[in-house]
């Protein structure tokens, strides 16, 4: 996040407001941050992609890889200001041609994310682009799958962090930006 | 039925099957890659016109000098791979992957779509998980709209109303936030691709329930022999290709 020295650009809180918390999905004890409620106010969710087109039009970067299906949201029109491919990152044998996958861990179990191998090489420099980060399991498959065919990955960039389940530390020193934080 | 459909009748049906096409130079391929088979160039129509809605009407009488050949359009229908038996054989996958990796093209494809939407009083642009969620978000902001994902069982957090539809074997469905769109409103329903047309009738049957008007789907491509259009009742169909 911006320094704390920084003044807070105005736009911030008109985004925080607009995500909706809902308690106990999908099971009890969990506080869902839902930004179907961002979306649906056209001037927060363009605020939401200007601030982040703002910080990465001048950074070179060639690929914004999105996680799926909420990374898909907001990944695109980033790509699209920047000038910049996008790649889709999902779930198992969605992904039609070759893929390289990156197995992760979820609390029960484990998940995979794929790539197709011909969409990134090692010229790109990439953004990977979510919804939110919590334990950063997903974000560190991301990175991996695109660190795996040589691109450089400049940053993750988020929405929403849940600082307290301290994501950012499985970023191998990566650095994220996020916009708002829910403690 | 009013239906504005953007497909040329010089359908292509050169089978030039041994000839991959040159490979994009905005693609990277990897040295030893399996060649993608790109069949597009030879499937797609290329030539596509967009009528006026006046045109539409009497467009047989008028499409001589009515009818545009937008330039965009070719390079979007090449930028897409078709992968040949996926998900299981007999199946011809279009896959926008690529279209997305070519700036020009995906930057084209979204501004087809504003073009059309925009200053159309649409407050509500609805799009169907998930690659309904990479096209429809941009053409929402660029025209001033919300954006409403429609989404599988389960993935949203609120309360939802929710639509079955049949797939080839058994069903499934569409889910939609209760509250997230208003009666009286028009929305424009956005996925990849329209096939049978089971997911956009199903789209279209939840935003109805709540009294939202459905002034057109669009799609980036359509499946003509499926005849997925049929399904959609009273609603237009606007795709950019036709994949015959």
């Amino acid at each position: 996040m911006a320094d704390e020295n920084e003044v807070k650009d105005p736009r911030i809180d008109g985004i925080k407001t607009k995500i909706r918390v809902v308690p106990d999905f999908p099971k009890k004890g969990i506080m869902f941050q839902d930004i179907t409620t961002l979306l649906l106010d056209p001037k927060a969710f363009k605020d939401t992609i200007d601030l982040f087109v703002e910080r990465y039009r001048d950074m070179n970067i060639s690929v914004v890889a999105g996680i799926e299906a909420r990374g898909f949201i907001f990944g695109p029109s980033i790509a699209l200001a920047i000038g910049a491919k996008f790649v889709p990152l999902r779930k198992p044998k969605k992904l039609p041609g070759e893929i390289i996958f990156e197995e992760y861990e979820l609390e029960y179990g484990s998940d995979r994310l794929e790539m197709h191998v011909e969409a990134v090489d090692s010229g790109d420099r990439a953004l990977v682009v979510d919804d939110l980060i919590a334990t950063g399991g997903t974000l560190s498959a991301a990175m991996n799958l695109l660190r795996r065919v040589g691109a450089e990955v400049v940053e993750c960039a988020c929405v929403i962090e849940l600082p307290e389940l301290k994501g950012r530390e499985r970023l191998e020193g990566k650095p994220l930006y996020v916009l708002v934080e829910y403690r | 039925m009013q239906t504005i459909i953007i497909s040329s009748p010089l359908v292509s049906h050169r089978l030039s099957l041994a000839l991959p096409v040159p490979r994009s130079p905005l693609i990277n391929y990897h040295h030893g890659a399996p060649p993608s088979i790109r069949l597009s160039s030879h499937r797609f129509t290329n030539s596509l016109r967009l009528f006026s809605s006046a045109a539409a009407a009497s467009r047989d009488s008028e499409m001589a000098t009515e009818d545009v050949q937008d330039p965009r359009i070719a390079k979007i229908a090449a930028s897409i791979r078709v992968i040949p038996d996926f998900p299981k054989p007999g199946i011809m996958f279009q896959d926008i992957t690529t279209l997305l990796l070519d700036t020009e093209a995906f930057k084209d494809t979204i501004a087809l779509f504003v073009d059309r939407y925009k200053g159309k009083d649409i407050s509500v642009v609805a799009g169907v998980e998930a690659r309904g969620f990479i096209f429809g978000p941009p053409i929402a902001l660029a025209i001033g709209a919300k954006f409403v994902p429609m989404r599988k069982p389960k993935k949203l957090p609120g309360k939802v109303i929710s639509e079955e539809y049949s797939l080839e074997y058994g069903t499934d469905k569409i889910e939609m936030h209760v509250g997230a769109v208003e009666p009286g409103e028009r929305a424009i329903i956005i996925d990849d691709l329209i096939a049978t047309g089971g997911t956009l009738a199903a789209a279209i049957r939840l935003l109805e329930r709540v009294g939202v008007k459905i002034v057109e789907c669009a799609c980036v491509i359509e499946l003509p022999e499926l005849k997925g259009k049929e399904k959609l009742g009273e609603t237009p169909l606007f795709v950019l290709v036709s994949s015959a």
